[in-house]
């Protein structure tokens, strides 16, 4: 749906179709606001199920069953991947709605946790013969490579490349997005061959197929290197060196520094941050050749934007955190991590007003942005008073559409590449020239 | 697993570690390498299988501990009026998720770096076992087709 949306939206000239295009976005909104509250149901049906087995009597298994998100993804799981997606890969959110973008980490992450417990929660008591299954192959890739996940890190990606301030090009952005999606394969693939007992231990993470015995160690790594290696050389080779270097650098971040990180120290949530902030710059370095101003800030919402998002999600998965060893700041610093929250949910107030400073949107995207900002601001306020399991989880609910929904109304107030080369001719054309000399 | 199985097989998860074991399958024909291969494989299995257990059971018993203490500096009994067992609310426990991690901060770290090289070794292990298999495959095809 974004893609197309994009694609078309490309071609308008903002001042004569203004109005079918609040139209268009109005649908849009709609489209996705319904496939959130469908995700919601989803997650909150998971929580449920996560409490109702919690409270369970001890008779039963110990370490009875239930977040990326997170890590996250869901990990929506999301959940995962969230998170979803998944990654999470299979049943409900990849049928009927295989190519909608809009997920998070946990939402990813958590549904997929929710269909594989649903449809394997009796094969699951039984032993399982190692050996790979052709035609199970491709589900089990989309869960390895956290496939909802990755769908989202692309249309992040996609996001800055459409915010840049250059005329599309469809083969440069298809390439981009491929490329950006293949890295982010390879990245989660490696996350997951590293976690094996960890994901074990935690509800949200053990239906992995590295943790089920589904695929060997060795087949993992060398998917993970058939996509990273393929998808850094397309960056490279078929978009530009500095969006490869990006590229690069984001799975040696993810893979080298934040999944290790995570069982020594609190900082690695941001460390995380700058992961989830790397690919909208990454999708402007795409369409620019260069790293501006612009990539910057769209890499400053991101990363302010993980912050409400992971910190809400972490917050009633302690537990799980603390059996499993995972150092995060819910668990041993909580009031810096509401504080945290609350923190970037204002800063990204403040981003937002810097967009228009920047020329890359007109100033009706800091008016039309205030009430979603302000609103999880308020969320962040409240989580950070209460401090409790209904606003996290608000706040990690409104974290889930407030990023889409930003990105969108921040398309819609695009500054016109047009008005932009308009004004440049106004000032003595120099400006319109070097632009000029920009296109291929 | 049935006995003309030439796989691995693997079970569910332990009740205790969450861990699910794996039960190796070894060929007749098993070489030295392969022979390595299996043996580090269940060497990290029984491993990784003895510190989940007791990090689990050390956690449930002591999550046990601390909600009785607790309790019982409010004046309560673990089981109310309807014989429910009584929880302390998330807030609370807070306390004893932090103290569990601060706790065993250096027993973790201990097991992450024993986890990384074991996991690199086996990983390791099982390319140069494909590569031989791979190579073995090769010159028996050719062996063959010269036949």
């Amino acid at each position: 749906g974004l893609f197309i949306w994009h694609l078309k939206s490309t071609g308008i000239r903002q001042v004569p179709c203004q109005f079918m295009h609040l139209c268009r976005v109005a649908n849009d909104r709609l489209i996705t606001f319904q496939y959130f509250t469908f995700l919601k149901r989803m997650y909150v049906t998971q929580y449920n199920r996560d409490l109702s087995q919690r409270a369970k009597p001890k008779s039963d298994s110990v370490a009875s069953p239930f977040r990326e998100l997170q890590q996250l993804d869901q990990e929506k799981k999301v959940i995962h991947k969230i998170r979803p997606i998944s990654p999470v890969h299979q049943p409900l959110s990849e049928t009927t709605r295989g190519n909608e973008l809009r997920e998070t980490k946990s939402a990813a992450e958590t549904a997929e946790a929710v269909t594989p417990v649903r449809a394997e929660s009796k094969e699951d008591r039984q032993w399982k013969e190692m050996k790979l299954r052709l035609d199970d192959l491709p589900g089990i890739l989309a869960r390895l490579s956290k496939i909802k996940l990755t769908a989202l890190v692309v249309s992040t990606a996609s996001a800055g490349f459409a915010m840049a301030p250059v005329p599309f090009d469809l083969t440069c952005f298809l390439l981009a997005s491929l490329g950006t999606g293949l890295a982010s394969c390879a990245a989660n693939s490696i996350n997951q061959f590293f976690e094996v007992p960890f994901d074990s231990n935690m509800n949200r993470t053990k239906n992995r197929p590295l943790v089920r015995g589904q695929i060997s160690p060795l087949l993992a790594v060398c998917f993970a290197a058939s996509c990273g290696v393929p998808g850094i050389a397309l960056l490279t080779l078929g978009v530009n060196p500095l969006t490869g270097a990006l590229g690069a650098f984001n799975i040696f971040l993810y893979t080298c520094c934040y999944t290790p990180m995570k069982r020594m120290s609190i900082a690695n949530t941001w460390v995380g941050a700058v992961v989830g902030a790397i690919p909208p710059v990454m999708g402007w370095t795409a369409a620019t050749g260069s790293l501006d101003a612009g990539a910057l800030l769209l890499g400053g919402i991101l990363y302010s934007w993980q912050f409400p998002h992971f910190n809400a999600l972490s917050w009633n998965l302690r537990e799980d955190y603390s059996r499993g060893g995972y150092c995060m700041m819910s668990v041993t610093h909580p009031g810096l991590c509401r504080r945290v929250a609350l923190r970037h949910c204002l800063a990204l107030i403040g981003l937002s007003t810097l967009a228009p400073v920047l020329d890359i949107t007109t100033w009706t995207f800091p008016v039309i942005s205030l009430p979603l900002n302000l609103y999880i601001s308020y969320l962040g306020f409240r989580f950070y008073r209460d401090a409790d399991r209904s606003s996290s989880r608000k706040l990690f609910f409104c974290s889930l559409w407030h990023l889409p929904m930003l990105l969108l109304v921040m398309f819609t107030c695009k500054k016109s590449f047009l008005e932009k080369e308009d004004k440049g001719d106004l000032l003595g054309g120099n400006h319109g020239r070097a632009m000029e000399i920009r296109l291929p | 697993p049935p006995a003309h199985s030439r796989n691995d097989w693997i079970g569910p998860p332990d009740k205790h570690s969450n861990l699910r074991p794996v039960i190796f399958y070894v060929p007749p024909e098993e070489s030295p390498l392969e022979r390595r291969l299996r043996e580090a494989r269940q060497e990290a299995q029984a491993c990784n299988q003895r510190f989940w257990a007791r990090q689990n059971c050390a956690f449930h018993q002591e999550k046990e501990e601390f909600i009785y203490s607790r309790l019982k500096a409010k004046g309560l009994e673990m089981r109310d009026e309807t014989g429910q067992k009584a929880t302390l609310n998330a807030e609370e426990m807070a306390d004893f998720y932090k103290d569990f991690l601060s706790k065993n901060f250096r027993k973790h770290m201990q097991y992450n770096r024993d986890w990384y090289k074991r996991n690199f070794t086996i990983t390791f292990l099982m390319g140069q076992v494909a590569l031989a298999r791979a190579l073995r495959w090769l010159r028996w095809k050719k062996k063959n087709v010269g036949n």
